[in-house]
């Protein structure tokens, strides 16, 4: 094949990825004037955005007018177990209300309140109603208001497009060079700047909320590349998953359904989160039925069920309790609404969730309650990027959504996502159109490193014979749902990494059949590489890290270490391999810190935006 | 316990059923056996998935000739000793296996003027009111699965996709048509350019819905309602034709 022939495209700024955040920041990018490519795994509008159910998170105050961006700065870096970049929780909490105004503007209809302004629910480790929502469909909400605004921006979409790997020219972005799924040709995309907005890599195990196309691809892609990874060890178990039937386990329930009442019982039918409610937010929290049950009517004065505490708390409870053999018949617990709520209100306020459990499980949620269990859900951590402008240490390379690291720390609230994608994707379309405008000579085009990356992938389909990629894909999930699970120790830790060694040796040999037009067991091949990326950073960082925070429970470190608020840790592509350091955190500007440590009454009340 | 599947295999140009058997545990739906199919013995079967909930509308296809949502399908809506077909949709070109071609759907999108709201409060606020919106939420479930578009017979019988948009982007009218800060006019083009005329209402679309979403009589039938308004209603008629407004 002569290499120079290769289909070839040019945008100023190709976005990588087509889900709430890739799509906000294409379209930033469009408005800014520049020509903008995106390409996606999926057709437009199926990327897992559509996944989110419960809200968007943004103190706009209209259920509770106490509320504004600085107790939910507080919240998000407590939260985060104050691991968080000080100045992305900043931004976010600032910005968030616009971003959700502006996307009313754009088309969104969100549920109301009495007076007819965007209405807020509750939901874990926030303070006050906070999460604009539609029902339990506000991912879908959100997403399909970007697609059809986004189609009318003069934006170039290239659907069922995979990126494979970056070029660089003296290393800063020239390019993508990806492949489409329907010919399984190549593609070379020269862009003076791209913008990976991917999402996790939750694939990396076995029971998870995420779809195939969560494989870790643009972490891969990066870390190739020689971007830096930061907080990886933090990976969110959401709390209630689904656990029955076998072939739907890990599917999400979403947390609305705790913030509109629910509670979660044990198999003696005791309300056991009040058993688990930590220090740090035992001010906050009600500590008897009779409290909680005042908040669900609207008591203001009392404080919030313990079922709302932050999703690493209540994931760890469900599996203490499960371990205790005090678990539901199919190993999880119960998650009952059906108690706390007519079955007139369950079906206005979670109809997916209603019909999710109806035709999948053929269980009433009205009537009985659901079996729930913890489901690989978030990364935190991810492409480490300047705070301000989401520039990777790569110049030229931006990073945006849940494939970038920083925001959310040692562990995410519920709603922060959907506010983070809005935020930073508008901001990534900023910093890139910064960046390509002080550009002063546009970069080249390397072509033995395109021939690099279409060799690597062609290989698979031209061994005589191989490993099969669905089974080792298997393998892997297996083995991180294993090793690097909930709660880790050091020693499974080290057992794991040894593990991934020789599912990596493995991935080298990997064959698929048949021809590469839209090929499955090609395309799985070419994405094992990136999950195996992921699922070795993720273990390496979980290792480094010698203390319990947040989302990353080590057995053999209990608690929060004094030294373990100091630093980040950070993956890079060394040529000895994968290296995973501490890297020192510098002390948080004072006005955060102030408002950070600060007493709810003292920020109460304060007028909310920026 | 092993089941019989028949699965469409072939591109555009030709392609035949082939016949696997895989094993089946409780609980299982249509999309779970496509990938134990994949696994075991066909790498190279091209199946559209995303979400595997429902909630993304990526895996429509065809089982034993009704179009349904892969992931949402249980086998054991099928008798334990009945074979299940499963092909691509109908009504669009195929790709490859069960991966049909929607790439029309995505143009009729972009042919469709977008929002255009009127002016925020003064508080920077719009507002709405739940009981107004709830009609327009109803049309905004919509996954995007086309199933609908595939059962509608102006576009799978009689092939008149220059004709009419579907039911899927007369949804899509409607939730614009029925914004209650919606300032645009498409009343004009629904007739003349996306054919509402066009459907006879047999309400096979609204059938097929995974959403459930009224799509004929919530969405559809208003909007014929509001064409006819404008153009036929006699009164108005006769006001046009007085004072030379259009």
């Amino acid at each position: 094949m002569d290499f120079s022939d290769i289909q070839t495209v040019e945008h100023d700024v190709l976005v990588v990825g087509a889900g709430g955040a890739g799509i906000r920041a294409a379209v930033e990018c469009a408005q800014n004037g520049l020509n903008t490519g995106m390409i996606s795994k999926s057709l437009l509008g199926k990327a897992h955005t559509v996944m989110a159910e419960g809200g968007v998170a943004a103190a706009m105050g209209n259920v509770d007018s106490r509320d504004n961006w600085k107790i939910h700065f507080r919240d998000t870096m407590r939260g985060g177990k104050f691991l968080n970049q000080w100045r992305m929780a900043e931004l976010h909490a600032k910005q968030a209300p616009e971003r959700v105004r502006e996307l009313e503007e754009w088309g969104a209809v969100f549920d109301r309140t009495e007076n007819g302004l965007i209405n807020q629910r509750n939901f874990g480790g926030h303070r006050y109603p906070r999460l604009a929502h539609v029902g339990d469909r506000t991912g879908l909400e959100i997403l399909r208001t970007l697609q059809d605004f986004c189609i009318h921006k003069g934006i170039h979409t290239h659907m069922e497009c995979t990126g494979l790997d970056l070029v660089l020219d003296n290393g800063r972005v020239a390019g993508l060079v990806g492949y489409w799924r329907e010919t399984g040709r190549f593609i070379l995309f020269k862009a003076k700047a791209v913008i990976f907005a991917t999402g996790g890599g939750g694939k990396a195990w076995r029971i998870t909320s995420n779809s195939w196309e969560y494989s870790g691809d643009g972490l891969g892609m990066a870390y190739r590349a020689g971007a830096e990874l930061i907080d990886m060890e933090f990976t969110q178990f959401h709390p209630t998953g689904m656990v029955w039937p076998p072939s739907v386990r890990g599917i999400l329930v979403t947390e609305g359904v705790r913030g509109d009442g629910g509670i979660l019982k044990n198999s003696d039918g005791k309300r056991f989160m009040f058993d688990y409610i930590p220090k740090i937010f035992a001010s906050e929290t009600a500590d008897t039925v009779e409290e909680a049950n005042l908040w669900l009517s609207g008591d203001r004065d009392a404080r919030r069920p313990p079922e709302l505490l932050t999703r690493d708390v209540v994931a760890r409870a469900i599996k203490a309790e499960v371990e205790a053999g005090r678990g539901s018949p199919n190993g999880g617990v119960f998650l009952d609404i059906a108690s706390q709520q007519s079955a007139e209100f369950i079906k206005r306020k979670l109809p997916s969730m209603y019909h999710q459990f109806k035709e999948l499980a053929v269980i009433d949620i009205t009537e009985v309650p659901m079996e729930v269990g913890p489901t690989l859900h978030y990364f935190m951590g991810g492409i480490r990027v300047d705070s301000n402008s989401q520039e990777t240490n790569i110049p030229g390379l931006f990073a945006c959504g849940e494939c970038a690291g920083g925001m959310h720390g040692a562990n995410r609230l519920g709603g922060n996502s959907l506010s983070d994608l809005l935020v930073f994707g508008k901001l990534a379309g900023d910093g890139v159109t910064n960046y390509i405008n002080n550009l002063s000579n546009k970069p080249q085009i390397n072509n033995l490193k395109i021939k690099e990356i279409i060799t690597s992938a062609t290989d698979i389909l031209n061994r005589d014979e191989g490993i099969n990629p669905f089974v080792l894909h298997e393998k892997l999930q297996e083995t991180m749902q294993k090793y690097v699970g909930i709660v880790r120790t050091g020693d499974e830790l080290q057992l794991g990494l040894e593990k991934l060694e020789k599912i990596k040796e493995d991935v080298g040999r990997v064959y698929a059949h048949a021809s590469p037009q839209y090929n499955p067991g090609w395309n799985e091949a070419l994405d094992l590489k990136n999950l195996m990326v992921t699922a070795e950073a993720v273990t390496k960082a979980a290792f480094l890290r010698e203390e319990s925070r947040g989302a990353h429970t080590r057995l053999d470190f209990e608690g929060e270490s004094e030294e373990g608020m100091k630093y980040n840790v950070v993956i890079r592509n060394t040529s000895s391999g994968m290296v995973a350091e501490k890297r020192h955190r510098e002390e948080p500007p004072k006005e955060l810190s102030d408002i950070a440590f600060a007493t709810l009454s003292e920020l109460e009340g304060e007028s909310s935006g920026s | 316990m092993d089941r019989k599947f028949k699965v469409w295999r072939g591109n555009k140009k030709s392609g035949e059923f082939i016949s696997y058997s895989v094993a089946v545990e409780q609980g299982m739906v249509v999309l779970d056996a496509v990938h134990r199919i994949q696994t075991e013995h066909a790498s190279d079967l091209a199946v559209r998935w995303n979400c595997k909930a429902g909630k993304c509308g990526s895996c429509s296809v065809e089982i034993n000739g009704k179009p349904k949502l892969a992931c949402m399908t249980r086998l054991n809506d099928y008798r334990e000793d009945e074979e299940i077909t499963i092909q691509p949709i109908k009504a669009f070109p195929i790709i490859k296996d069960l991966v049909a071609d929607f790439s029309w759907n995505y143009e009729q999108n972009k042919r469709i003027q977008p929002l255009k709201i009127r002016a925020r409060d003064k508080d920077g606020n719009h507002r709405m009111f739940q009981r107004d919106v709830e009609r327009i939420q109803e049309f905004r479930k919509c996954i995007e699965c086309f199933l609908c578009q595939d059962v509608c017979h102006v576009l799978r019988d009689h092939n008149k996709k220059d004709k009419f948009i579907g039911p899927r982007f007369m949804i899509r009218l409607a939730s614009l048509e029925m914004h209650p800060l919606d300032e645009a006019d498409r009343i004009p083009a629904i007739k003349e350019e996306f054919g509402a005329g066009m459907c006879n209402i047999t309400r096979c679309c609204t059938d097929v819905c995974p959403e459930h979403i009224q799509i004929t009589d919530n969405g559809i039938i208003p909007l014929k309602e509001r064409v006819v308004d404008k153009y036929y209603d006699p009164v108005m008629w006769l006001y046009r034709k007085i004072f030379k407004r259009n």
